[in-house]
């Protein structure tokens, strides 16, 4: 049987200038793939509420738990979720980070702060959104923090109808 | 002698053109409660294992998994994805069972065919980048492609393929949960505006949405359980190339896959021994092609029997009486499934209306569609 | 149970850009599997195909589009699928082939192709991100490392040079690895001067994006041992997919591991894994999961990790060597092959096979783990010789 280390294992590595300059021959396709989710029960009123600056949350009696994000389903318990149930828009830090890059891996000079929100009301926890209106040096988890809305006019529905959750 | 494993549940949502008022994650839990509630297990704590069957880009999510587990009681347990049909699916459930390593499995599957806007950039992403996506051509024209090689080589007729479609289409009518059944004769079908050389319109399936869930176990769990168990006699899946397979259009992963799940249900006379089946019919072609690649019928002769009725509802061996893709519509990785679910149904004698005389042996057979040479087999039966 | 070993193993170079596709990158590793002991694509019986998301090769099916490449033509294929812990799925997939009885010999091949998405692999990661709530956001995938990564800092006081060890460690032990991609010679300082990317996350803290492919021969007891005088058994697996509510979970500590090696563990009578387990291959795309997932597979107290690093008994020469080949940081990341490339370390480690890599003290068990999705899947191997 062979030593692993006593071959050049195979593979042809390529420069960026090898594909920049034309040394190889590439062929490109841009992707036109389009989809429009239904967002069903859940999603859906959560991004409603959203609209009307508030967050909702479902219940399980069962397990007691508040559920944030929504789903009409309660995964430790197997069962169908029993109700609505409102929440505050406040929570604290549960960790955070400052990013230098884009989502494209591009860089940024103004970092974009994100963090994972545990929002008051909920039993564990909350959902990812950006914080402003701190630096980043100022940031500690365990923070409290209060969610900044866009105006009513220009809520959507969408979870970017929260600006960002400020320190509170 | 193979490993005893039955199917002791299944659930599925209907199936509809368009689920709006629905995620996909509350589809799959509505399959899956319904699944559990046939089979009377706690998913939380009776099932050992859970596989679900999907792509990433027919749901616009990469590393689709992610969002599986929770909605079909899977969290925090085993779960992983096969990205293959549901039959593929359940033979990675039939091998965990038969390893020992796991008692009783959930498989998984569903379509959102609906939330994709792009049915066709999604077909041409298929397709191999270099050989032949330049060329621009859509899945459905390749599937032209491959009917026009079948039937020169075979004998088959066109308007034998216009049959299956009107067939097919007119069984999903006794079918609750099918989105395309239609009162239609093979002359609507060869009537129907032309969609790629020699199909038509009414010989292509429709996309449709739905979910679905099967629970196989191992023998011993299956005797506890209420219901009668469906033995899984055997199963079967090949990759045999796609288009330039250069066997003659036979659909040779069709042929290669029956002969895996035959073999280990030691079925010697196809014909004889499997009362009815539900195959892939994705195209109306595919139908006629598949049945004798599964040695149902000799090379030329579905079409003929296909005519004259020997597939039909009250025909010699029925084919797709749940209505086949063609009827009920195509879903994705979940098409196979709907063709399982039919089968227990039979096999169980709960499919009302559609309901078969003879049924103690079904077979189910799946295609992954354009380009691939991807197929499975399963064969079910009451004992 | 029908007993499985490991009986060959085969790796392409890691790249960040290949010229290979990925068919091409599939047959090189398969191929050479199959020759590593001495068979032949007609001694196949079923084929096992693993590679992350179809976004980066471009390709709908990766799985169809790589068959011919992998063996898989004329033979039952399928492709499990588990984010990054695709790489040691693989063999547990495979393991449920032969032990069913259904099939002697199974051929798994893991490739990965992210160079091929433009402009950069890291923007396909988007879309892992949920719909609805996250993708609006425009997140870019690191954000879950560092988060992840500045709860397990704050919840047990680790430091980032503690963690900085590991990148050090693992990128020089890499500069032993032919395919190796990016080792160096590296300090605790140079990681820590390092750009931030995504703060705590340096440069250096990461793994690259690469290119490459990976295979190993999976066969039956008897098969295993007409092939060679030292197969490598199977004998634990386990895999555990958590919850997709990552927002609702401490991710101090990451339980999905901790599952799947309890599964893998009790498979292969392992009753105190920090004394048995010989040798480990952690999934370690960035340096601090690493020691997150020792502390998952019970191989270290919780928060007790760093410790271990800087006492030095997760070196090569150390009591219990972690990440021999050079990990991920060191030789690469094309996502599932580099799962399957540390199954195939522990493969030749195993067996006295890897050459300047090799750990010495002629070690009998080994463990590799992967891990993927958003912080939520464990795939656990355990791995004998006699």
């Amino acid at each position: 049987m062979s030593d692993s280390t006593d071959r050049s294992p195979p593979g042809t590595p390529l420069s960026d200038e090898a594909i920049q300059q034309g040394k190889v021959l590439t062929l490109e396709w841009p992707s036109s793939l389009r989809y429009a989710w239904d967002t069903g029960v859940a999603i859906g009123r959560f991004l409603a509420e959203l609209k009307n600056g508030r967050i909702i949350g479902r219940t399980c009696h069962k397990c007691e738990r508040v559920l944030v994000p929504p789903r009409m389903f309660c995964e430790r318990c197997f069962r169908p979720t029993d109700g609505w149930r409102f929440v505050q828009d406040s929570g604290a830090v549960n960790t955070f980070s400052i990013s230098h890059l884009r989502w494209d891996a591009s860089r940024i000079e103004d970092p974009i702060l994100v963090a994972v929100i545990e929002i008051d009301g909920a039993s564990s926890g909350g959902f990812l959104h950006y914080l402003g209106e701190v630096k980043p040096e100022e940031i500690g988890i365990g923070m409290r923090v209060k969610a900044v809305w866009k105006p009513p006019e220009e809520r959507t529905g969408s979870i970017r109808d929260i600006l960002y959750f400020r320190p509170s | 002698m193979p490993t005893k494993v039955a199917i002791v549940g299944v659930g599925h949502t209907t199936f509809r053109a368009t689920s709006p008022g629905l995620s996909y994650k509350e589809l799959m839990f509505e399959a899956a409660t319904r699944a559990y509630a046939d089979a009377g297990l706690d998913p939380r704590g009776e099932i050992d294992s859970f596989l679900t069957c999907s792509e990433d880009l027919a749901e616009g999510t990469s590393i689709f998994d992610e969002y599986v587990p929770d909605q079909i009681g899977g969290a925090e347990r085993p779960v992983y994805t096969v990205g293959g049909d549901t039959i593929q699916g359940m033979a990675t459930a039939y091998m965990q069972i038969a390893s020992g390593i796991v008692g009783v499995v959930a498989v998984e599957a569903h379509s959102k065919a609906s939330n994709l806007e792009t049915p066709g950039a999604l077909h041409a992403f298929a397709l191999d980048p270099v050989f032949v996506r330049p060329l621009g051509f859509n899945a459905h024209a390749l599937a032209g492609l491959e009917a026009s090689m079948y039937l020169s080589s075979s004998g088959n007729s066109r308007e034998q393929c216009a049959h299956v479609a009107a067939k097919n289409r007119r069984n999903a009518l006794a079918n609750p949960s099918a989105a395309h059944a239609a009162a239609v004769n093979p002359e609507d079908v060869l009537a129907s505006p032309p969609a790629f050389e020699p199909l038509s319109d009414l010989d292509v399936s429709a996309p449709a949405d739905g979910a679905l869930v099967i629970v196989l176990a191992t023998e011993e769990r299956a005797k506890k359980l209420k219901r009668q168990p469906v033995w899984v006699r055997g199963i079967g899946w090949a990759t045999v190339g796609g288009l330039t397979a250069a066997d003659g259009a036979s659909a040779a992963y069709a042929r290669s896959a029956a002969e895996m799940a035959y073999r280990m249900a030691g079925i010697r006379d196809p014909r004889r021994e499997i009362d009815f089946a539900e195959v892939d019919d994705t195209y109306s072609f595919k139908e006629l092609q598949h049945l004798e690649a599964l040695g149902l019928f000799g090379r030329g002769r579905a079409g003929p029997a296909t005519a004259e009725g020997a597939t039909a509802r009250d025909g010699d061996l029925p084919v797709n009486v749940s209505g086949g893709s063609l009827g009920v519509g195509q879903l994705f990785e979940a098409s196979g499934g709907q063709r399982v679910i039919e089968a227990v149904a039979q096999l169980r004698g709960e499919a009302g209306p559609r309901q078969l005389k003879k049924t103690k042996t079904g077979l189910a057979q799946s295609w992954r569609g354009v380009p691939t040479g991807t197929g499975a087999v399963v064969v079910l039966s009451r004992e | 149970m029908r007993r499985v070993a490991v009986v060959g193993a085969g790796l392409t170079r890691f790249m960040r850009r290949a010229q290979e596709s990925g068919t091409e990158l599939s047959w090189l590793a398969a191929s050479q599997a199959l020759a590593s002991c001495g068979l032949g694509l007609k001694d196949v019986d079923s084929v096992a195909i693993g590679s992350a998301p179809d976004a980066f090769d471009g390709v709908h099916m990766k799985g169809e589009y790589l068959t011919p490449g992998a063996g898989g033509w004329g033979r039952p294929v399928t492709r499990p699928y588990a984010g990054g812990g695709t790489g040691v799925l693989m063999p547990i997939h495979a393991w449920h082939h032969v032990a069913s009885g259904l099939f002697d010999v199974c051929l798994v091949v893991a490739e990965e192709k992210m160079s091929t998405c433009h402009p950069h692999p890291q923007g396909a990661f988007v879309t892992i991100f949920d719909n609805f709530l996250e993708r609006p956001l425009e997140p870019n995938l690191i954000w879950i490392f560092a988060l992840e990564m500045q709860r397990y800092m704050q919840t047990y006081g680790i430091t980032k040079e503690e963690i900085a060890l590991v990148s050090v460690k693992n990128k020089r032990n890499a500069l032993d690895h032919p395919s190796a991609q990016v080792a160096e010679e590296i300090t605790v300082k140079d990681v820590m001067e390092s750009e931030v990317m995504v703060s705590p996350v340096n440069r250096l803290d990461v793994s690259p994006v690469s290119d490459g492919a990976a295979a190993i021969v999976i066969a039956a007891e008897d098969v295993a041992r007409r092939l060679t005088d030292k197969p490598v058994w199977l004998d634990g697996v386990g895999w555990n997919l958590d919850t997709a509510y990552w927002t609702n979970r401490d991710l101090a500590f990451p339980a999905y591991v901790e599952r799947a090696a309890r599964m893998a563990y009790k498979m292969a009578g392992i009753t105190e894994p920090r004394k048995q387990i010989n040798i480990v291959e952690p999934y370690d795309p960035f340096s601090y999961k690493e020691l997150h997932h020792l502390e998952g597979l019970l191989l270290a107290d919780k928060g007790g990790a760093p410790k271990l690093t800087a006492d030095g008994v997760t070196q090569r020469n150390g009591d219990m060597p972690v990440c021999p080949s050079g990990g991920l940081l060191g030789v690469g990341n094309p996502i599932a092959a580099a799962g399957l490339m540390k199954v195939a370390e522990i493969f030749w480690q195993l067996r006295g096979e890897a050459g300047r890599r090799q750990v010495p003290g002629q070690p009998k068990v080994g463990l590799a783990q992967a891990w993927g999705d958003l912080m939520q899947v464990g795939t656990v191997v355990v791995m004998r010789v006699d």
